[in-house]
């Protein structure tokens, strides 16, 4: 059986909340209408990332497909990113529905709003989910086998859902306090469940090009597809090596002067030299290799931060009490049948609203500088909880509170 | 009597507190035939006084100075210079403090004055040196020392050293309460003798008191659906004892869950707050507006739908906030450490330290109609006695014995 590299990559991007004031609430519900200059402003955002990554990296994919019969690539494109780039960048929407038209893309399901709804509400959490299977129907013709929650954010109880949902399988972080002596190049099973398929991610190798790819102080730096393909090749004993990472890697996180589009434009050629190295989707590689071992993972285990937990949305008060009551409207906005109500609520249920509210300054939290749109993350939690009153306000004009 | 008066801020340019009391002290000065000109550290337009000369002290060979505050304290304020063919260049409160003291002396070399009124530290350097070299009789009028805006922590030591040097030089120290007054013979070492207690008042503008509409239709529906509305409003430094508010907080929420907290103003313990109300598990019934000019409609309309005013100050020389309070119809829960306690007697008064008490008088007001309204319309027709005249009448006397003590 041959070994393969499996791509998976993750399209995602939130509706920010603006600087929502108290002088709006109850006045102004555009709680994502941010001017097109400022820092919130979705429409600028996705337009921007689109030029940078998305159009560049599709474009590069699609040269790859046509010339690397074997290549192949995995998936997940959040609802809240397509309904943006159906707004505001339908060419590039068009490119990722031309990627998956090749047949030589998976898309992987998730929660539509990139939601923690898992962990507050399993009705909520459902709800969303078939959302976005239908989504990616509708936009893709695709029927969804494998799943990932938001963040990669897992634990056993997810895995037994997923089994009775019915997933093939389903993708989890590597991590080392869970994997011990075991390693991530491998299928896994999870306890219990007899069907269900786990791959996690080879954080280092994906880490590699994700995070450390342009870093001149790394003594790997500069990577090239050859130097990375040999590190592969030499790894010894594995089935595949799961690359997860964010499809914005591609342009955004790794600016296109880094080289980052050569890297990824000579990898198929480099991995495929050997005629024993293929590329797989996530399900054909949980279809062709035999499980190699259980994995147990009682505690929610993430992608993000080297804590690997849920700290990263939910480790501080402001987290905590935000969310919180977001989902104690739950009831009450989803018995008001107004969808424009639900959908603004659910579009606030999205994790990177808590992620803006992160205060882990230290360590992790240039990362989480880096990726906000806020001068602070208490400004994140007040434009937040105002729009929270909004919500509270719209449901006491319909008399529901 | 023509008086130089050096102040630090004037509506509706940077307000705080001391801007609306130089603003209608100089008013009735005025009235009673004063003379004044009033020096400002920063340009701005106040072609609307026709009471006074409101000038900026400009440095030579600038022609405006802008005012930037950083965390809302004096001394994180900052200053730009800008000469006749737009250049700019920055200053710090030390620089400009200098500058702004030679201005004033070149005032007095060439103008006639027979007093120099100086309003707190800000303007004591520029004070002391125009008296040494005038001759000119310094009042140096204290809204508070730096003993008061540290809320018990040390303080700045310079500005403790410029107050130290200020007050023992001015030839008259007026007060805004006794327990500023107090607090100056402790802190200070100042005889007695040389102090003289004048309460502040407030004036109203019937227009402001019956606008219509709100601002905040939130909060609006909220009462509408029986919530009630708990007020504070201040710089969020230490000295203004929001902590402790936050704190009671959590029990009246516990207790009446339909209470919002409204706290409106901006500093540096913005940030501090809003995680301190998450962490007592009230974010939901908090609500930090940030700062708000204090000349708005948006401030006014907020004491308008306040169903209690509170203000939980550590320590308050004054504090004129209650009566804005009161004139706009919310009843008041102010601390003993203020000044203001010393004048009105129909409010609600409690130890800043005792968030128990604080709490349980807070939930008193929101759970009792009659409570509010006895406590309101008694502090109402209190607040309408309390007028400037005999402020005024004092400050002329002292005017015109500082005056007198010159000419022999």
């Amino acid at each position: 059986m041959k070994k393969s590299i499996v791509l998976y990559m993750h399209v995602h991007q939130p509706y920010r909340i603006r600087n929502y004031t108290i002088f709006d609430a109850g006045v102004n519900h555009d709680y994502f209408s941010a001017d097109y200059e400022h820092n919130t402003s979705n429409e600028r955002i996705v337009k921007k990332v689109a030029e940078k990554s998305y159009l560049p990296t599709n474009a590069k994919l699609m040269e790859l497909i046509e010339h690397n019969p074997e290549f192949k690539i995995s998936l997940s494109i959040t609802g809240t990113i397509i309904d943006q780039l159906q707004l505001w960048s339908p060419e590039t929407l068009r490119s990722f529905q031309d990627l998956v038209s090749t047949g030589r893309v998976e898309i992987v399901g998730e929660t539509y709003y990139h939601s923690l709804a898992f962990f507050y509400s399993r009705s909520e959490f459902e709800a969303q989910v078939k959302m976005h299977r239908d989504k990616i129907m509708e936009v893709f013709g695709q029927t969804l086998t494998v799943f990932r929650n938001t963040e990669l954010a897992y634990n056993n109880d997810l895995a037994n859902w997923a089994e009775k949902a019915g997933y093939k399988g389903i993708l989890a972080e590597g991590w080392d306090p869970v994997m011990q002596w075991r390693s991530p190049n491998f299928v896994y099973k999870t306890p219990g469940n007899d069907n269900l398929k786990l791959l996690v991610k080879n954080y280092k190798l994906s880490d590699d090009v994700a995070f450390r790819f342009s870093d001149k102080n790394w003594s790997e730096w500069p990577l090239t597809a050859e130097k990375f393909t040999g590190w592969l090749n030499d790894a010894g004993d594995a089935t595949n090596f799961n690359l997860f990472m964010d499809y914005e890697t591609f342009g955004e996180h790794q600016w296109s002067d880094s080289g980052i589009f050569d890297f990824l434009g000579h990898l198929p050629g480099e991995w495929l030299k050997n005629p024993n190295n293929t590329f797989m989707t996530v399900s054909e590689a949980m279809d062709s290799y035999e499980t190699v071992g259980e994995l147990d993972m009682p505690n929610t285990v993430t992608w993000a931060d080297t804590e690997r937990d849920l700290s990263a949305w939910l480790g501080n008060a402001m987290q905590q009490q935000s969310i919180a009551a977001l989902y104690e409207l739950e009831p009450i906005i989803i018995s008001s049948g107004d969808w424009q109500l639900i959908n603004d609520w659910r579009r606030m249920q999205t994790s990177d609203h808590f992620y803006y509210m992160c205060t882990k300054w230290f360590n992790d939290g240039d990362i989480h500088a880096y990726f906000s749109p806020y001068n602070t993350p208490y400004e994140a939690h007040v434009a937040f909880m105002n729009a929270w009153h909004d919500l509270q306000f719209r449901l006491s004009e319909k008399g529901l509170i | 009597m023509k008086v130089l008066m050096l102040g630090w801020e004037l509506p509706p340019h940077y307000t705080g507190g001391m801007g609306v009391v130089c603003y209608q002290l100089c008013q009735h000065l005025a009235k009673s035939g004063v003379d004044i000109e009033f020096i400002l550290p920063f340009t701005a337009d106040y072609s609307d006084i026709g009471f006074m000369k409101v000038n900026p002290a400009l440095p030579y060979g600038v022609d405006q100075v802008l005012r930037q505050d950083g965390g809302g304290t004096y001394d994180s304020q900052y200053f730009t210079y800008m000469d006749g063919k737009g250049n700019k260049r920055g200053a710090n409160m030390n620089e400009h403090q200098k500058h702004y003291s030679d201005y004033v002396l070149k005032l007095v070399k060439y103008g006639e004055y027979d007093v120099i009124h100086a309003h707190d530290w800000l303007t004591l350097r520029a004070g002391i040196a125009a008296k040494q070299a005038s001759g000119i009789p310094l009042i140096a009028h204290i809204h508070a020392t730096e003993y008061d805006r540290a809320g018990g922590r040390p303080g700045n030591p310079l500005i403790h050293e410029i107050e130290y040097i200020g007050l023992r030089l001015a030839d008259k120290i007026i007060t805004v309460s006794q327990a500023t007054k107090q607090s100056v013979i402790d802190n200070y070492g100042i005889d007695a003798s040389k102090i003289s207690v004048i309460h502040n008042a407030l004036d109203f503008n019937p227009a402001e008191m019956y606008e219509q509409g709100s601002l905040y239709p939130y909060i609006v529906k909220m009462k509408q659906k029986g919530f009630k509305i708990v007020l504070g409003a201040g710089r969020l430094t230490i000295q203004k004892g929001f902590v402790n508010l936050l704190t009671a907080m959590k029990e009246v929420i516990y207790r009446n869950p339909n209470t919002i907290l409204l706290l409106i103003g901006g500093g540096e313990l913005y940030n501090e707050l809003i995680a301190k109300a998450a962490d007592l598990g009230i974010s939901k019934n908090v609500i930090i507006v940030g700062y708000l000019n204090g000349t708005g409609k948006a401030w006014r309309d907020a004491f308008k739908l306040a169903d209690l005013f509170v203000m939980p100050s550590i320590s308050e020389p004054f504090g004129l906030t209650p009566f804005e309070a009161i004139a706009f119809g919310a009843p008041v829960l102010m601390t003993k450490q203020s000044g203001a306690s010393e004048v009105l007697n129909n409010v609600l008064k409690v130890d800043f330290w005792d968030i128990d008490e604080m709490a349980n008088q807070i939930c008193a007001v929101v759970s009792s109609e009659g409570l509010a309204t006895t406590l309101y319309d008694n502090a109402r027709r209190e607040v309408e006695l309390l007028t400037w005249a005999p402020s005024i009448d004092k400050l002329l006397s002292i005017y015109d014995s500082q005056a007198l003590g010159m000419t022999l």
